[in-house]
């Protein structure tokens, strides 16, 4: 076998050599890019990472990248990745899709899977359209907007991702922009590392059907609420003193506290473009609580309890519980 | 007449007053006696309060149906009584409360024994004698009317205390004393009774010596079980009757190493089975009729990504949420093409409570060596039957995890670096190496969209039809590689002049039916298909040789009648079915094969078919 060091894993060694057939200018190129970043930083084995993909433009990544890709159902790409984060721990597991496919047709997916916390990262390419299916408005689209292939203003408010998760109980809340690609490269870095349910929420601009936020909408400098000197649209709310981060996931106060003020800044109301990250809090994965049920989990992934022996006669001995039926 | 160890005793009560627990605790004491059982529920689907009834058949040898006349019918309350007062033969015995009920009330047939047990004052005596407050005895009226036909059936009190003692350990073993208290009361209650009337009551039960270990079982419990052997340990799945049970089994044995995830629905379910799957662990989701239907999408893409996986559907009364707590075959159709586009899927529905052992075992393999979709269509009349069978026989079984990569393969996509060929037909094998993540040189891509050898997209017309007849032939392999033993079987003489068709769990009244028959000169055999998608075509011999057909099924429209007819010509006009939402008793099956034996059915015109059939519809049960 040729060892595992003697493939460098370098940003190449992540890149499929799949035709990318995107529209020029697609913010999804950023995101693709960022993401084979991270995992060369990361040096994650392409063998043991599984990028799990829901269906839309942005679940075209499964086949750019070069570790085990899987291109999903329309929304269910969380249940599918948390189907083999929990069956094999030991595979670093990451999701990424479109709006329409976690926040519309997912959402329930969406919900429950905060309350699960699986360690595992996942990615939302909010476009604020159905990009594969030419236009259509995505949960994320403000009332009354008419994009481009709309027939008429769009009749739904927009739902606020952010504030969804809060309150679904993920355990790490960012959101990045397309195409700061170092803001993203390490943002998605700190979702991967994160132990337990991250979103990252990416802005992305789809030139071909999205003609109201476009590159040149978010690259803009504009006013804040209460601001009087024009600014860049994108800000970093780290950088501008928010700090989500409990520091003691068992004191109430500070819980309270830190969720309240990520739900503000969810729901920024100005005109600008708040990045960063959100929230972030250290519980008990799902895994780990599963253990504490069944601790010969702590032992074994579930993938990899012994259950035959080397001529293939099963192993598990039923004695225990024939027991009860014995008469 | 003497009648020793055939008897048929029913309970019943407002569901949530303990009417399985009777059940369970008669059944029990039988089997320790030796004696053999066969035990069918009935419950609403409610909580508390409405009508479910429990009847255990006893009898010397394996039993494996129920019948219709009851010889005890034991009740606390008066609603019991008056639903199945009608069902006691003359010569039985009912147990009832005299202050809850007049006799005159009830549609009693003349010569019953009638036992009357004052419950709440019985329970006030044990209150009296244990000290215990009689606020919290209420569930004892169980063990009360247990004991009385224990008494009446002349069992000996110890082996209420045996059953007791056994039931109740550790912590809840002080209510060993309590409920003894009530069973001496029962006992002489019946102690009490003229000795004329004693000499009037046929029914006795005696312990059977030197009967063998066996198990007392239901069939959600042998499934489990055969899951557990098999290696699953991974189960996703969503609440839902009567499928829950099963996952609920699993979910209390921590020990065996299996995760056991309750989703948000059916869609994510299926999806997170398969999400598991790939990663090599031996994944399933266990559903009903409902929960089915919204996996249908789940599946296609396991059938396109050719993932292991095996999905139990427990049937109900359908269609919608139709009878949720009723039996019916009703989802064959549905798993047989449930689904967009085409992919193949392996369909097998158990036959006893012992093959939900076998074939829960086996459906593994199967999803491991054709590398696609099993679909195994249990149903609520056995999932929630007991009964006594000997232990499961495990000494022939193999796991089989179907192609898997070999180090040599993986050493080449290693050098290739194209990742792994892992949709790559095979020539001998047809089916391609699977590889597991975390093994290196693994890397390849699924999607549910067409896609080459490595799981790339692609539209191509050739890549296309390559790829889908690869898939498509996984149907001629599983005729080929499944033993034919494991397909089909026909039991009786091979030359009767009647032969019933049947699937699934009608196979034990059609067992215990055949001697029936041949005792009332009716010479009759049975073809049991275990194997339903593919059509298991051996059969076909056999069909075309019948003298006369009649396919049974507990259903309005016979689906398998129509597999048949799909891969064979065959019409079975001659059908016996039942839609009521209970399943057919061995009394209903001996009846309709007579009726149809003498040309007692008027031919009708099917409306599914528009053809010419004569048909039975069974209607017993309440
Ligand atoms: C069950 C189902 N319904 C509908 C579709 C069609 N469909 C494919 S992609 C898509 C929307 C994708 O939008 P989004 O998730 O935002 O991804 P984007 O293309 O914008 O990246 C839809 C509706 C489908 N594939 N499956
Ligand atoms: S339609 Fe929009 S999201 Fe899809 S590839 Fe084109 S630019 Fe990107
Ligand atoms: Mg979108």
């Amino acid at each position: 076998m040729v060892s595992k060091l003697q493939a460098p894993l370098t940003v190449a060694a992540y890149k499929s050599d799949v035709h990318n057939d995107w529209c020029p200018g697609c913010g999804d190129f950023g995101i693709l890019q960022a993401v084979q970043q991270c995992c060369a930083e990361l040096a994650l084995p392409p063998w043991e990472t599984m990028v799990f993909a829901g269906i839309g433009c942005s679940g075209k990544v499964f086949n750019y990248m070069s570790t085990h890709g899987v291109h999903t159902l329309h929304g269910r790409v969380l249940p599918f990745a948390v189907g083999a984060k929990l069956a094999n721990p030991d595979l670093e597991v990451v999701a990424v899709g479109g709006d329409g496919d976690g926040y519309g047709i997912g959402a329930g997916h969406f919900v429950h899977a905060g309350r699960r916390n699986v360690d595992m990262a996942y990615i939302v390419m909010t476009n604020e359209v159905y990009g594969l299916t030419k236009g259509q408005a995505a949960p994320t689209l403000g009332r009354g907007q008419q994009t481009k292939s709309l027939p008429q203003p769009n009749t739904n408010d927009a739902i606020q991702p952010l504030a969804l998760a809060l309150s679904s109980g993920y355990t790490w809340i960012g959101r990045s922009y397309a195409f700061d690609g170092k803001h993203l490269k390490e943002m998605i870095k700190k979702a991967i590392d994160h132990k337990g349910m991250a979103l990252l929420d990416v802005l992305q601009p789809c030139p071909t059907f999205n003609d109201i936020h476009t590159a040149e909408w978010f690259n803009k400098k504009v006013k804040g609420p209460g601001e009087n000197v024009m600014l860049p649209r994108i800000f970093n709310i780290n950088e501008a003193g928010h700090d989500g981060s409990v520091k003691d996931p068992t004191n109430f106060d500070e819980v309270a506290d830190k969720q309240r003020k990520a739900f503000e800044m969810a729901y920024y109301y100005g005109d600008r473009a708040p990045v960063g990250l959100f929230y972030e809090i250290k519980l008990p994965t799902y895994v780990e609580r599963m253990q504490a049920q069944a601790p010969l989990l702590k032992k074994y992934a579930p993938a990899r309890v012994p259950y035959e022996d080397a001529s293939h006669l099963p192993t598990t001995d039923l004695s225990k519980s024939y027991e009860e039926f014995l008469f | 007449m003497k009648v020793v160890n055939e008897v048929n005793w029913m309970i019943g009560g407002p569901q949530g007053t303990g009417v399985d627990s009777s059940a369970n605790l008669f059944s029990q004491a039988c089997a320790t006696a030796g004696l053999w059982i066969f035990g069918k529920r009935e419950y609403h689907s409610n909580i508390k309060g409405k009508h479910s009834y429990f009847q255990v058949r006893v009898s010397d040898k394996p039993i494996h149906s129920h019948v219709d006349d009851v010889h005890i019918l034991a009740t606390f309350e008066d609603s019991t009584a008056r639903l199945h007062a009608h069902e006691v033969v003359k010569g039985g015995a009912l147990i009832y409360d005299p202050t809850k009920i007049m006799l005159d009330d009830l549609d009693l047939k003349s010569g019953i024994i009638t036992l009357p047990i004052d419950f709440n004052t019985t329970l006030r005596h044990v209150a009296e004698v244990t000290g215990e407050e009689y606020g919290k005895l209420a569930i004892i009226k169980n063990t009360i009317a247990v004991s009385a036909s224990m008494a009446l059936l002349r069992m000996d009190i110890s082996l209420m205390e045996e059953t007791l003692t056994r039931i109740y350990t550790g912590k809840k073993a002080k209510f060993v004393g309590l409920n003894m208290a009530a069973v001496k009361k029962a006992y002489e209650a019946v102690d009490a009774l003229p000795d004329e009337l004693h000499a009037q009551f046929p029914y006795h039960l005696e312990p059977k010596k030197n009967t063998p270990k066996r198990l007392l079982i239901n069939g959600a419990q042998a499934n489990s079980l055969g899951k557990l052997k098999a290696g699953c340990r991974y189960q996703s799945y969503y609440p839902i009757s009567p499928a829950t049970d099963e996952s609920n089994y699993l979910e209390s044995h921590p020990e065996y190493g299996i995760a056991v995830v309750q989703c948000e629905d059916e869609i994510a379910a299926i999806d997170m089975a398969l999400g598991a799957a790939t990663t090599g662990v031996r994944a399933s989701t266990a559903t009903s009729g409902p929960g089915f239907c919204l996996m249908a999408e789940g599946l296609g893409w396991g059938g396109m990504n050719e993932v292991p996986i095996v999905l139990f559907d427990y049937q109900r009364g359908g269609p919608s949420t139709g009878l949720p707590t009723r039996h019916e075959q009703g989802d064959l159709m549905f798993a047989a093409f449930g689904g967009h586009g085409e992919y193949p899927r392996l369909v097998m529905a158990p036959s006893t409570i012992d093959d939900h052992f076998h074939l829960a075992f086996e459906s593994f393999n199967y999803a491991d060596k054709f590398q696609t979709p099993v679909i195994i269509l249990n149903d609520k009349f056995l999932t929630h039957s007991l009964e006594t069978i000997p232990p499961f026989k495990e000494d022939h079984l193999v796991i089989d995890r179907g192609r898997l990569a070999t180090p040599q393969e993986l050493e080449t996509a290693i050098a290739d670096g194209k990742g792994f060929p892992r949709f790559r037909p095979d020539a001998k094998t047809v089916v391609s190496p699977r590889p597991y993540p975390g093994q290196e040189g693994s890397p390849y891509w699924m999607t549910g969209d067409e896609h080459d050898d490595y799981g790339h997209i692609t539209e191509n017309p050739e890549t296309r039809m390559k790829m889908h007849e690869k898939r498509m032939s996984k149907y001629k392999l599983m005729l080929e590689q499944i033993p034919e033993d494991r397909q089909f079987s026909l039991h009786g003489d091979p030359n009767a002049d009647i032969t019933l068709v049947c699937w699934g769990t009608t196979y034990g009244v059609l067992e215990d039916a055949l001697p029936v028959l041949k005792e009332k000169g009716i010479k009759a055999n049975f073809l049991h298909l275990r194997m339903l998608v593919p059509f298991p075509i051996a059969t076909e011999k056999i069909l075309k040789k019948a003298k006369k057909l009649v396919i049974v099924e507990n259903n309005f429209g016979t689906q398998l009648g129509h597999l048949i007819r799909m891969a064979t010509g065959i019409f079975i006009s001659s059908q016996v079915v039942k839609y009521t939402g209970r399943p057919m008793s061995l009394d209903e099956i001996v009846s309709s094969v007579e009726k149809l034996s003498k040309k007692e059915i008027k031919p009708e015109m099917d409306p599914l078919t528009g053809q010419s059939i004569e048909k039975v519809v069974l209607t017993y049960g309440l």
